[in-house]
């Protein structure tokens, strides 16, 4: 898709994502061009609501879109749309209902969740980073959890978790899975 | 081994350097402080009963009975295998919190990573490197040490276009922009012969042509490196090999082609300086500011390091 295409107004079709290069989330609705597009206030609302990781974290980031609806956070400075092959870190997938954070964002961020975190065992944070599902009793919402485990005396954010039907699944990608069980 | 006795005239313990070449070299870690301290990222290896000894710069730490990756420490992204000389560069560097870095051969994102921990994860840090699949690596390394403020491009860094980066800017495609860069990074590909404790197949293949010929493209990185950093700023230039071709050569170019020149620095470990002569040639004196560190110096790989002001005229 051409440049043209995005920014048309009297073509009649609405403007999609271009998968090639990374656009800057619009700050709100008002200013979304691209109707599949997530908002900025949308993503922190996301991160809030789900994970009550406040909005002020992500102050010194701005957030992008390449692919269709995987979002990416980004410290430094860039136009938009810039045609490269990264920027900053993929952190968040938005293509589904239910918004699902990457293992590196938990990792980065989820030190500031006080929501949906789900605390293991030595035992089961092994299981988990293996990528094997578990059984295990949980009492708070189903869907994606923040796994952590205690490393070095504190808390430390490992992955993503789902959580359904008492099961555990983890969602450890096949490249960061390591099998520390005993 | 044999290509190694060209340098016999250069290295000051000849046997020393021969004999350390052949002795393997321990498994190195690098503290990410971008998710954690170097307190407790040893606090954590302790935990687990990993034995571990400090290096030559705080946050290295060798191991000398396990491998990197295979630890808890690891799969949070605190640890990086790194071997402790090529930690040098991005030290030397000295990038600061918010600057503008170029890393011109970034992947597999060893010193990119080491780059944006420096930064505090913040300012703007491009890493370009010529190979894709190189690029998947850099950006698996760059994802799991938590980095976000890394831009990477694919391009061939003597024609590295800062087009992208520059707003409002269009029409023309050469890339010739106003410098952008505070600091560079060019650490460039080149014939390794100084990591051949670590790959001791590595100099199976060693040819002079190839050296001549990567000595053209190792030229032309420095040069875009030094268009594209402004007056004032600084550009790193290292290598893992021996060869003058490849080092003193190459900074003696740039030094006939660019406004730069070449600038003292202090390191921790034991090191020679860079030679002005070399069989038939001999170069700018300035580049006896550069570093030479050979195996049998500190028990590392070897390295070679340079650092180089802009000036602008």
């Amino acid at each position: 898709m051409s440049e043209d295409t995005e920014t048309s107004t009297d073509s009649g079709a609405a403007p999609e994502n271009d998968g090639s290069r990374f656009d800057r989330l619009p700050a709100t609705d008002d200013e979304r061009e691209v109707p599949s597009r997530p908002t900025r206030a949308e993503v922190l609302d996301w991160w809030a609501e789900r994970f009550d990781v406040p909005p002020a974290v992500f102050d010194g980031h701005t957030f992008w879109e390449k692919g269709s609806g995987k979002i990416w956070a980004y410290a430094g400075d860039a136009p938009s749309p810039i045609a490269i092959e990264g920027l900053g870190m993929a952190f968040l997938r938005t293509r589904r209902e239910h918004w699902k954070p990457t293992l590196e964002a938990v990792q980065r961020f989820g030190d500031h969740a006080d929501r949906n975190v789900v605390a293991l065992s030595e035992g089961e944070a092994a299981t988990f980073l293996a990528g094997e599902d578990q059984e295990l009793d949980w009492d708070g919402d189903w869907g994606y959890l923040i796994v952590v485990h205690e490393l070095a005396g504190e808390p430390e954010p490992l992955g993503v978790a789902l959580y359904v039907h008492g099961e555990l699944r983890s969602q450890v990608p096949k490249g960061r899975r390591r099998d520390f069980r005993d | 081994m044999e290509v190694l006795e060209r340098y016999e005239s250069l290295v000051d313990d000849f046997e020393a350097f021969r004999a350390a070449c052949e002795r393997p070299l321990p498994s190195v870690v690098r503290v990410n402080t971008i998710k954690t301290t170097v307190d407790r990222a040893g606090r954590a290896l302790a935990d687990a009963d990993i034995e571990f000894e400090p290096c030559w710069h705080e946050g290295l730490f060798a191991l000398p009975e396990d491998q990197p990756g295979t630890n808890w420490p690891y799969a949070h992204g605190w640890l990086h295998g790194q071997e402790e000389v090529s930690a040098v560069p991005a030290e030397v560097l000295d990038p600061e919190p918010g600057e503008r870095v170029w890393d011109a051969c970034a992947a597999p994102g060893s010193k990119t990573t080491q780059l944006a921990a420096l930064m505090a994860d913040s300012g703007t840090l491009v890493a370009t490197d010529s190979n894709l699949g190189r690029i998947s690596a850099l950006r698996s390394n760059a994802e799991r040490m938590g980095v976000t403020n890394v831009a990477i491009t694919h391009e061939d860094a003597r024609n590295h276009s800062l087009k992208p980066f520059v707003e409002g800017r269009s029409g023309s495609d050469d890339g010739a922009a106003e410098p952008l860069y505070d600091r560079a990074l060019v650490d460039v590909p080149c014939s390794c012969e100084g990591t051949i404790r670590k790959n001791p197949d590595t100099l199976d293949e060693w040819t002079l042509s190839h050296v001549e010929g990567i000595s053209g493209v190792q030229k032309g990185i420095l040069r875009r490196a030094i268009q594209t950093t402004r007056p004032g700023g600084t550009v790193v230039y290292s290598t893992c090999t021996f060869a003058p071709e490849e080092n003193e050569a190459v900074l003696d170019h740039a030094l006939a082609e660019e406004p730069c020149e070449l600038v003292d620095f202090a390191i921790p470990l034991e090191h020679t300086s860079g030679v002005t002569e070399w069989q038939d040639e001999s170069f700018d004196p300035t580049v006896s500011k550069a570093k030479r560190i050979y195996p049998h110096h500190n028990d590392t790989g070897g390295f070679f390091c340079a650092k180089l002001a802009v000036t602008g005229e």
